[in-house]
Parts: structure tokens; sequence; C-alpha cells
């Protein structure tokens, strides 16, 4: 249903490479292009509009004058547009010289207003502080108990009482003076933006607690509206920034440019998932991508500044996918890809695998990983090399060896057969230009050799982190093959930061 | 109450942008831009919004439109024919029947529960709520409360017990007490999570396996979601076999323009349509009332 940016400038690329540069009327397509692309991720019309004049002063005017690869300059002017209107930095977060500091939240019903405040307080909490969790909101059924359950798993006090919610807010600030609690989160009722009376309690409530920081809640589904609920949320409350929840989805989230654009606040944290310590300070510099649904642009970034040939990376992604493969390197290269981050959102930072990976199973759960470890982990040297040769009895014993069920090693062995089917079709899809690339690896051809479990040496994960399992990355004859295609830390990927958000 | 009235308080620049549309005598470039404006800030999306004009200038062209007025009119006819093609009749079976009601977080499944639920004992019927959603944290709580003021029983399981069996019971229940209609909760659930995905497929399966059967499962949608509704639609389908949607919070200032899109590419039809936080508020969806809601 969404196709990449990337995907939607190849037909445009196409005719114009070769030419070295793009006429008005090819720009206007381009901009086209980052129109629909903008409003499918849900950007308001209202800020695409401004993105594309933007974006077509500088694609017309002379940054592109002489450059070699002017699409892929495009783009880079698109992100670095995006990235510019989200602002570069992670939002600070500083606390009261006279605690408690004072976080409210406000928002629309279903924004997930509640789990955030628990997911705050646990932020809090892990930086060493003493939140107290004020339930202010009297209108939902049960949303004061569902605040005290999810308060109780992180063992941090609720305050809440019958009555009136700013009654509530109120006292709640004094239970907090009282108690000592250095941070105080003020969960409220979902509220209608152009709900006068529920829009002047919520003032009411910011009036008496004066918070230090007054957050929106957002969806990151949210589409056009976005902007009017920030609009009218940050008329009557001043808001400090949003929390972007439910970002673990598909969503490319375009709300979050939206609001920043047309009221000025940045996201300052985001939820990506379920579980409490799933919210992060965000960042904003890795959501230009998602928006655009681009994989990873940097990788393209690097391309355009580098005046990397196409056809030199197309060959050498072939290479890779030949290579054949064993359970030992898909091992390896799980555990490199978990350190990035969760497998599948690291598979959809592929450039190019977005579209082949759109329809197989691209949902890999931690937790089944941890599984498929320890499954492998209980297979003998020449079981892991040859999948085939596991049998009803081997199957049990691997079972009973890692603790898991007959039918899961079963599975495991029937995904990686397709797996390599997989590669084995995407490789027959390859690019025509394979043959102009160098020659294969000197050391290919293992398949021959047999016996081979471990792999020599771990197995090198490109630095773009662009191993995938299924794609091999060795048999390269020690070539890297996506060397040229720019170096240093992965701007989206930051080694040290959390878990990317795309 | 009808749904135009309800929706009146949402009106915005939407209404002042076709307004100008309206009062011009010309139909040229400016009149398809605003048209087209109107659509996408009312979340019907890129293709949707071309797919209709094309098919409204086409219209304009052969039967020739009056002005602006009537390309606006010429619009709303052509949202209207296509959506009064799909049959919005809610299916109930042999006793017991089950609704499932599915989507992702925070859309507003349980208050649906609620509201149906009240509809339906109105009408007479015994009704049952399945408390499925054993994950939220006293989401079941949430429910037996919308039980009460609803008047039907509720079945819940403990925290954290498996939902299909939740239902399941619920099921047995509702059989043995010779009561019409199960409605059962489910946890939200974002639709990029296969496992749960999976356990959604599960309960379906579980729930028509006892004494009752599955005669609707229906997907709720927030009006507030923007295209994302579209992937929601194909993958809540795929794992439960949508047969509606429930469309909830269209009181606020969001159209909920996405569900054109939905029964235009999926064929699911909206049922009800949710405009307030009250027991009552919740009314089968007219497309006549939704489109002059969208327009006006």
């Amino acid at each position: 249903m969404f196709e990449s940016l990337t995907s939607r400038f190849e037909g445009i690329l196409r005719n114009i490479r070769g030419k070295g540069r793009l006429g008005p009327g090819e720009v206007e397509e381009v901009l086209n292009e980052i129109r629909v692309a903008l409003l499918e991720a849900d950007v308001h019309l209202g800020v695409v509009r401004t993105l594309q004049d933007r974006i077509r002063v500088r694609a017309v005017g002379e940054e592109l004058a002489g450059v070699l690869n002017p699409g892929q300059q495009v783009v880079k002017i698109v992100l670095e547009e995006l990235t510019g209107v989200l602002g570069g930095e992670t939002m600070p977060i500083t606390f009261a010289s006279k605690p408690p500091t004072v976080v409210l939240l406000a928002g629309l019903q279903g924004s997930g207003k509640t789990t955030a405040a628990a997911k705050l307080a646990r932020w809090f909490k892990a930086k060493g502080r003493n939140p107290l969790l004020v339930g202010a909101d009297l209108a939902r059924p049960a949303a004061v108990e569902q605040l005290r359950t999810l308060a109780g798993r992180i063992d941090v006090p609720v305050f809440s009482q019958p009555g009136d919610p700013v009654a509530v807010a109120a006292a709640g600030l004094t239970e907090a003076r009282r108690l000592g609690r250095d941070v105080m989160i003020c969960d409220t009722a979902g509220r209608l933006a152009i709900d006068d009376d529920l829009m002047s309690e919520v003032a009411e409530i910011a009036g008496v607690l004066e918070p230090h920081y007054t957050f929106l809640v957002l969806d990151a589904m949210t589409g056009q509206d976005a902007v009017n609920v920030a609009e009218a949320f940050h008329g009557r409350l001043e808001l400090d920034a949003v929390v972007l929840t439910k970002l673990d989805g598909d969503a490319r989230g375009g709300a979050a440019i939206s609001v920043k654009e047309v009221v000025g606040r940045p996201i300052a944290f985001a939820s990506t998932g379920e579980a409490l310590e799933d919210l992060e300070p965000f960042h904003p510099d890795r959501m230009a991508s998602r928006i655009l649904g681009m994989g990873d642009v940097e990788t393209l970034i690097e391309k355009a500044e580098e005046v990397f040939e196409k056809e030199q990376a197309e060959a050498a992604a072939a290479r890779m996918l030949e290579g054949t493969f064993t359970l030992d390197d898909f091992l390896e290269q799980l555990r490199q890809i978990r350190r990035m981050g969760p497998v599948g959102d690291v598979m959809k930072m592929v450039p190019g695998m977005g579209q082949q990976l759109k329809d197989v199973e691209t949902d890999f759960d931690e937790r089944r990983i941890d599984r498929i470890e320890g499954i492998i982990h209980s297979m003998t040297p020449a079981e892991r090399t040859d999948p085939d040769v596991i049998d009803g009895s081997r199957r049990a014993r691997i079972a009973a060896g890692s603790g898991t069920q007959v039918n899961e090693v079963s599975q495991l062995v029937r995904q990686f057969r397709e797996m390599r089917k997989l590669m084995k079709q995407m490789d027959g899809a390859g690019p025509k230009g394979r043959g102009r690339g160098p020659k294969r690896g000197q050391k290919a051809g293992r398949r021959g050799r047999g016996g081979r479990t471990t792999p020599r040496g771990p197995v090198q994960v490109p630095k773009k982190g662009l191993a995938l399992p299924g794609l091999g990355g060795d048999d390269l004859g020690g070539r890297d093959p996506w060397e040229g295609l720019g170096s240093g830390e992965p701007r989206g990927l930051g080694s040290s930061g959390p878990p990317p958000l795309v | 109450m009808s749904l135009r009235n309800r929706l009146g308080r949402a009106r915005g620049a939407l209404a002042t942008r076709l307004a100008v549309v309206r009062g011009r005598d010309e139909v040229d470039a400016v009149t398809w831009d605003r048209l087209e404006e109107a659509l996408i800030l009312a979340d019907v999306g890129v293709a949707t919004s071309a797919a209709l004009l094309a098919r409204v200038s086409e219209r304009a062209a052969v039967e020739g439109a009056s002005g602006g007025d009537g390309v606006v009119e010429f619009l709303k006819d052509e949202i209207v024919g296509r959506l009064d093609r799909a049959d919005r009749t809610l299916s109930v079976g042999g006793a017991p029947s089950v609704w499932l009601f599915v989507g992702v977080n925070g859309v507003g499944k349980t208050t649906t529960i609620g509201k149906v639920g009240r509809r339906l004992v109105a009408e007479g019927r015994q009704v049952v709520f399945a408390a499925g959603d054993t994950y939220r944290a006293a989401a079941v709580d949430q429910l037996a409360l919308w039980a009460e003021r609803a008047g039907a029983t509720v079945v819940r399981g403990a925290e954290g017990a498996d939902p299909s069996s939740v239902v399941f019971d619920a099921v047995e229940h509702a059989a043995a007490q010779g009561a019409d209609l199960v409605l059962a909760d489910t946890a939200g659930r974002v639709h990029t999570r296969g496992n749960l995905m999976d356990e959604l497929t599960k309960v379906r399966r579980v729930a028509g396996k006892g004494a009752g059967t599955v005669t609707e499962t229906l997907l709720v949608l927030d009006a507030t979601v923007g295209q994302n509704g579209l992937v929601q639609a194909r993958q809540f389908t795929e794992a439960a076999d949508v047969t509606g949607l429930v469309l909830t919070k269209l009181d606020g200032s969001a159209r909920g323009g996405i569900v054109l899109a939905v029964e235009d590419e999926f064929g699911i039809p909206v049922k009800f349509v949710g405009v307030g936080e009250g027991l009552d508020d919740l009314v089968p969806f007219e497309p006549g009332d939704f489109v002059d809601a969208l327009f006006e």
C-alpha cells in the first residue's frame, strides 16, 4: 500500500539519469511524488505545501548545478527539510529547583494518556527520581484503577479521590509535597478539543498545578486532524511538547511533523511498545526517514554524497545474495542485528528490502528469537550446516535440549529453508548489471566443503547494518561490498542510543 | 438526534473552504484543488480522493454542472452513491450469536460494546459481555461498569487469562442462559504484532467452536485515524475476517474520511458511528448524514 519514496522516484530517476540535471518539469514531477508520500504519511496538507515550496526553491536553484545524481540529491534535500522541521535535538528534561517537578498530560480519548503517565513515571524512576502519579481522569470508567494497576507494577504511589478533577489535581500536588516526591505526573481525562467545558476544566487544572511540563499525548496514527487538536490544546494550555504514542505500529507518524511545524512544539517522548519500559526520549533525526518510509535513508544520502554508482551497489548486493548460508551464520547475524534494536525494525531499514519483504513474515517477536537461538544451540555442527539432515529423532533431541517443542524446531528449519529460497529468488531477480561488478569472492563455494560450523571469526556485518538473516555477509572474498557507501557510524543507528524508531 | 446535528459543533474551516467553491460560477482548476483539499483534510486519502474527483469531473463534463455548487453536489452524490451500495445490516443468527470487537489500542472498543449492548437490550435482547481484554489493566472493570449501565451480564476471566477461553466461557454461559448475543471485547493490539494478531485469529475461531456462531467481527476505528486506517483494515481482516466497521469519536473535529477508502478498497461497510461519551451516543451509519458532515 505504501510505496517508499525511493521506489516512487525510481521511474523519474531513470529518465533523468544520464541527463545529469533536473529540469523544472522533472522537479514538479518529483515534488508531486513527495506530496503524495507525505500525505500518505498523514503530514498535514498545509505543512506539505510549505515543504514543497521550500524543496522547490532548493531543487531548482543552484544546489543541483553540476551534481552527478540529481535525483538522489533531491532525496537529500527532502530529508534535510523534514529533519529541519522536526528539529535535530532531543528535548532535554530538567528538574525544578523547588520540587516537585510537575508534569501534566492532556489529550484526546484513547491517545494513551494513562499508559503514558505510568511509562513516564517509570522513566523518571529510572532516572533516580521519586514520582507520584495523580489520577485526575474521573470520567472514564476504571481509569484510576488502570493507573493504580500500572503504577503497582513499577512500585510508584498513586493519588486520587472521587469528586472534582481540579480538586484532585490540587490535592495531588499537596500530597506530592507532603510525601516529598520530587516528580508529580498528573493524568487527565480524554477530551475533545472542541469541547469547551472540558477544555476549560483542563486549563483550570493547569492553572492550579502550574506544571513545569505540559505534554499533549498524541496517537502516532492520527490523520489530518492532529494539527487542529494540537492547536486547540496549545491555545488553552501552552504545551511544552508532545508525547507520541503507538509508534510501534507501522503508522508513518506524519502528525509529529505537522504539530512541530504548526504549533512549534517538539516531540519529547515516543512510546514504542506496550511494556512500561517502552518509552524513550524522541530522536527527531530518526523520524524523517520513517515519515518518508525510506528504509535506511542515511545510506542513500551517503550515496548521493559520494556519487556511488547504483549499478555497482546492486552488483554488490547480488553477490551477497548468492552466498550460501548456514544456521550458524544465521545465528551470528541474529546476534549482530539484535544489538541494533528490534529485528523487525532493523529489517525495515535495509534499502530496497521493504518491497521484497513486504509479504514475507517480517514480524520477529524478540522472545521468539531467544527460542530460535536456543534451538540452534542445541544442534550439532553437522545439523547447523545442513539442516536437511534433521529427522524426527534429531528434532526430538533438539527440542528436548532447547526446552522447546518439536514443532518449533520443524518450523525453524522450514523457515530457514524458505529464507534460503527467498534469497535465491531475490538473487534471480537481481540486477542485470551484476556481471559488470568485480568477480565473486575467491572463497565462494562453501557448500562443497561441508563440516564447517563456526564461521571464520564473527561474520562481518557491514557497518550500515545491512546484513539480514537471509543475506549472507561473508563469502565476498574479504571485500566489503558496502565500502564506498559511506563510513562512520550510521546516523540512524547510533549504537549508544535506544533502538531506532523506524 | 441526527448525526448531522450531533456533528454540528465540529464544523470548521472545511465548510468555509467549500463555501468558496460553491459560491463560484466558474468550475476551474481552483475548484478541483479546493475539492481535493477538502477530501484530503477529511482523511479520505490521496488515491480515493483522486478516484472520486475523476468520476465527478467526468459527470460534470457529461451532465454539465451548474457552477461550483453543482460540482459539490455531484461529489456528495458520488460518495453517497458508493456508500449506498453496502449492506449495513448486523447479522444475528442462531442463539447465541457472537459479535467480536477488534481494533488497535484506544479506539474505544470497550465503550462501543457498552453502547451496542445498550441498544440491543433496549430492543429486548438478552446480551452477555465477554471480557476478552485480559491485558489492559482494569479493562474488565470498565466493561463490567458498562454492563451494569446497559443491563447486560458480564463474563470475566482472571487478569492475564487466555482471552479465547474467556470468550468461550461467555458463549457457553450465554447458551445456558438462553441469551441472544455475546459481545466479545478484545485487547487493543497494534496490527503489526504478528503474535497478537495470531491470538485474535484464535479468539475468533474458538468463539465459534461451542454453542455460538460468530456473525459479526467489527473493527473499531477512531475517526482521528489517518491513512494507517487502511493498513489496520487489511491486517485485522486477514486475522479475524472483519465484517464491519464502527467509527468512533466522530463528534470531534476529525471527519473519519478514511472509512471511504476502507469501504472502497476492502468492501467493509461502516455499521455504527460513535458520536459522544453517553450511553446512547451510538447511531447506525447513514451515508447521507455522514457525507453532509464530511463537507458542511
